[in-house]
């Protein structure tokens, strides 16, 4: 059974930090790879798979549309009906059976399986249609800072490299939240500090991998640690001398 | 100046009032009635989380201990509301955490709950009992673990049908030793193993336990082992019901079952082999629900299983059940109010099963009790639908699925507006109705006139025109909540009738024919609609005229929201500003 990922996890922000994170991509051109991870954005692609296709589908956004009757559109509808339902039954949404349902229909299909050449066509069919409303590329991953109760998550595949997640990570725990006192303010509100892989700020920042075990983070390739992080922890440098010892 | 109550007297009498929509109307009378109302109601539910702010409800109701709130449009269950569209319960969680601490109860449905939401549950109130997650998603498991560890008093814990971000088992563990006042637990949804030692630990040392839902991870003997520590469930959930068929397994199982006394609820059976079935026949005939639309079981085993659950009020089954189970059912199941038939196969070319109208048919002569259907069939009949009315006038909850979209009646090729029209004549007390097949204006008409109690509609591909939305926002004086898709209608009727949706909860129309000029007209007719429209192209670089995708209509007091992403476009009441993400006051 698909547990599927958790999308649409950024929704503890205040709108002011919408506006701080905002600021910062204001450079990034439209269709940027590099989509914010603190907000949610749904690309394209995705988006236009949770919509029923008319059988002019391109004419939907362009302005011939007005110049289509009624009695041809609906026409339409039912001739996109009829093939989607005879084909790949790929009208969205129907019938009516929640993804959950769904997802557990397709598993026992696969199960009792013969050899139905349909059937993996289905399936894929099947998993495009649940997969559709999920977001798409983000990587969401647990982070937690010693002494706060309560942890974030950030989406690393919103970065490319060490620099930025840090940066990012130091916005998100060490700049107090305007109107909150969720943070301990004793001292770190005056300078922004970076979370830096030497140590020097009191901070370090390390992950556990696919094994367990918990790293520095900085040590391997960007594209190495991307691969094996399943979680963040933000700690003083003196726990994790003595970690790092345990480490290596 | 009359006689005036003292407050206390009045604190005393609303003790006992329950019925939300009466202390509503009792909050109507005056401003002193207001006062000792809002102070003393426990119970806050709220259908629509944009409809009043959180904090404007944590303000009124400082003594709330339970709260309910529904999130995303209904038709969200169906992929047809994208990700990111709102929903978020940390607005509700963080309002609640600052005003009203005693909060023991959340119960959510289709909300986005994150992990964080979670842990400030956990850290903001002491006496928190009760957790029900129904098809709620953006959280992990890490997030269950932090209410496992820390609300010493939990009783509840229901995970139904949510998307879980599991990252293992190991949540179950955090349940201290020291916690024993669990009365349910539902993990069904989880994929992970859970250790089942740990499992065996908590459930033995909770006595109260009484509802128990295992995922499909929990193996047979598991499932033994557990049934052995709590004979007194009274809902069970069984985890995955296959494994290698061996006398002793089958034996075991079945002394585990025969010890359940007091068994009245039984689902999950994953995978269930047709030999292990008679396992359950001890407790068949205490079983008032029965879940089995996750179980493969087919025809003979079927009936065997049913015809001794002679109690059953409540029966959820895939359509493997044939007309011929139906019938069965008809015959043995005397109790049963509510029938739901799930269709087996994912695809539509696939169905070759003996399902037919005459199912229902058989279940609505036999079952005189039955007020309560979901049933999804390939194609149905007016006569069929003639019948179930004439025989249930009973009926609060009918929905048809025919699942060939236009399918007509397919004996006369009719549309469905007879049967239709008979089933909102006939069934006089009819809260709920969905409806399928092909449909004309009329249908609606007839609905329109004779639905009075229907609170919430479902309709898709049908109809020919504005008319069909004509008849039935002037009509349904009861409707709350009005979801429409592929119909093709739009403009004329929303406009005219507008009045009306500000009664009503609220409206999804998608992929219909509704313009983006009539939004703009109707939102700024009407403060006190958000009219949101999705779309993934800005409406304003299209000609008024043309359709939006979909819209979500619902009356609130609190504003246009904050939090639309980007492919939701709210229009201004200021018809200056237009359209906007971020309303702007």
């Amino acid at each position: 059974m698909e547990g599927g990922s958790a999308s649409g996890s950024a929704s503890a922000l205040s709108n002011d930090e919408n506006l701080v994170v905002s600021c910062e991509d204001s450079s990034s051109p439209v269709g940027n790879e590099l989509e914010l991870g603190l907000t949610l954005s749904l690309g394209p692609k995705g988006y236009r798979d949770c919509r029923v296709s008319y059988a002019d589908d391109s004419s939907s956004s362009s302005s011939s549309s007005s110049s289509l009757s009624r009695a041809s559109v609906i026409a339409g509808i039912k001739r996109t009906a009829d093939s989607m339902a005879a084909t790949s039954g790929q009208v969205v949404g129907w019938p009516p059976i929640r993804t959950y349902r769904m997802n557990s229909m397709v598993n026992q299909a696969k199960a009792s399986a013969t050899e139905d050449p349909n059937l993996e066509i289905r399936q894929e069919v099947n998993k495009n249609r649940t997969d559709a409303t999920k977001m798409r590329n983000s990587m969401f991953v647990k982070v937690t800072m010693d002494g706060i109760p309560i942890g974030r998550k950030i989406d690393l595949n919103a970065h490319k490299c060490y620099e930025s997640l840090s940066n990012t990570l130091g916005d998100m725990f060490l700049k107090p939240k305007l109107g909150s006192s969720t943070l301990e303010t004793d001292g770190h509100m005056e300078t922004p500090l970076k979370i830096l892989p030497d140590g020097s700020s009191g901070l370090v920042l390390t992950y556990e991998d696919k094994e367990g075990d918990w790293m520095l983070v900085g040590d391997v390739p960007w594209g190495m640690f991307i691969g094996s992080v399943r979680r963040l922890r933000i700690m003083k440098t003196s726990e994790a001398t003595g970690k790092a010892q345990m480490i290596l | 100046m009359g006689l005036r109550l003292p407050s206390k007297v009045l604190e005393h009498i609303l003790s006992f009032i329950d019925s939300n929509e009466d202390r509503n109307s009792v909050s109507l009378v005056c401003k002193s009635w207001f006062e000792t109302e809002r102070k003393t109601r426990k119970r806050v539910f709220v259908g629509n989380c944009y409809a009043v702010s959180p904090a404007a409800v944590a303000k009124r109701f400082p003594e709330v201990r339970s709260l309910t709130l529904k999130g995303k449009p209904h038709f969200a269950d169906y992929n047809l509301v994208p990700d990111g569209w709102g929903g978020y319960a940390w607005p509700w969680i963080e309002a609640m955490a600052a005003k009203c601490p005693s909060l023991e109860e959340i119960r959510l449905k289709r909300m986005v709950v994150t992990d964080e939401c979670l842990e400030k549950i956990a850290a903001s109130f002491k006496d928190f009992k009760v957790l029900v997650l129904t098809s709620c998603e953006g959280f992990s498991t890490d997030g269950i673990a932090a209410i496992a560890a820390t609300c010493r008093n939990l009783r509840v814990l229901e995970l139904r049908e949510c998307i879980v971000e599991d990252l293992g088992g190991d949540w179950l563990s955090y349940f201290p030793e020291s916690s024993t006042s669990l009365v349910s637990l539902d993990f069904s949804c989880l994929d992970s193993e859970v250790k089942i030692s740990d499992l065996e630990r908590l459930v033995s040392r909770c006595p109260n336990l009484s509802s128990l839902k295992l995922n499909p991870a929990v193996t047979l003997d598991g499932l033994v082992s557990l049934l052995r520590r709590a004979p007194q469930l009274t809902e069970l959930g069984t985890g995955s019901f296959a494994a290698q068929l061996k006398p002793e397994a089958f034996s075991k199982l079945s002394e585990a079952f025969s010890n359940c006394k007091q068994l009245q609820s039984l689902s999950g059976l994953w995978d269930v082999l047709p030999e292990y079935l008679p396992a359950l026949y001890s407790v068949c005939p205490g079983l008032t629900s029965l879940n089995l639309s996750y179980a493969t079981v087919r025809m003979p085993d079927l009936v065997e299983l049913l015809r001794r659950c002679s109690k059953l009020q409540k029966l959820w089954v895939m359509d493997l059940i044939e007309d011929k189970g139906l019938e069965a059912v008809a015959s043995y199941c005397k109790e049963l109010r509510e029938l739901r038939v799930f269709p087996s196969a994912p695809d539509l070319d696939e169905a070759n099963i003996p399902l037919t109208e005459q199912g229902l048919v058989f279940v609505s002569k036999g079952c005189r009790k039955l007020e309560s259907v979901l049933y999804f069939c390939v194609q149905f009949t007016n006569a069929a639908l003639l019948t179930i009315a004439r025989k249930r006038p009973n009926l609060k909850c009918f929905r048809l699925c025919v699942i060939e979209p236009f399918a007509p009646d397919y004996k006369t090729n009719e549309p469905l507006d007879k049967g239709f029209k008979a089933i909102a004549e006939g069934c006089k007390d009819l809260r709920r109705l969905s409806v399928s097949g092909l449909l004309s204006d009329k249908a609606f008409k007839y609905i329109g006139k004779h639905a009075k109690k229907v609170r919430m509609l479902s309709i898709a591909f049908a109809g020919d025109s504005d008319l069909m939305l004509h008849h039935l926002l002037s009509g349904c004086e009861s409707l709350k909540k009005l979801e429409i898709r592929d119909c093709p209608f739009g403009d004329t009727a929303l406009l005219e009738h507008a009045a009306k949706l500000e009664t009503m909860r609220s409206l999804w129309m998608s992929s219909c024919f509704v313009s983006f000029g009539a939004c703009k007209l109707l939102s700024q007719k009407m403060p006190r609609l958000n009219v949101e429209v999705i779309d993934e192209h800005p409406p304003e670089t299209r000609p008024e005229s043309s359709p939006v995708e979909r819209i979500y209509i619902y009356r609130t007091v609190a504003g246009p929201r904050m939090d639309t992403p980007e492919f939701v476009w709210t229009i201004h009441k200021n018809p200056e500003i237009g359209v906007s993400h971020l309303a702007i006051k």
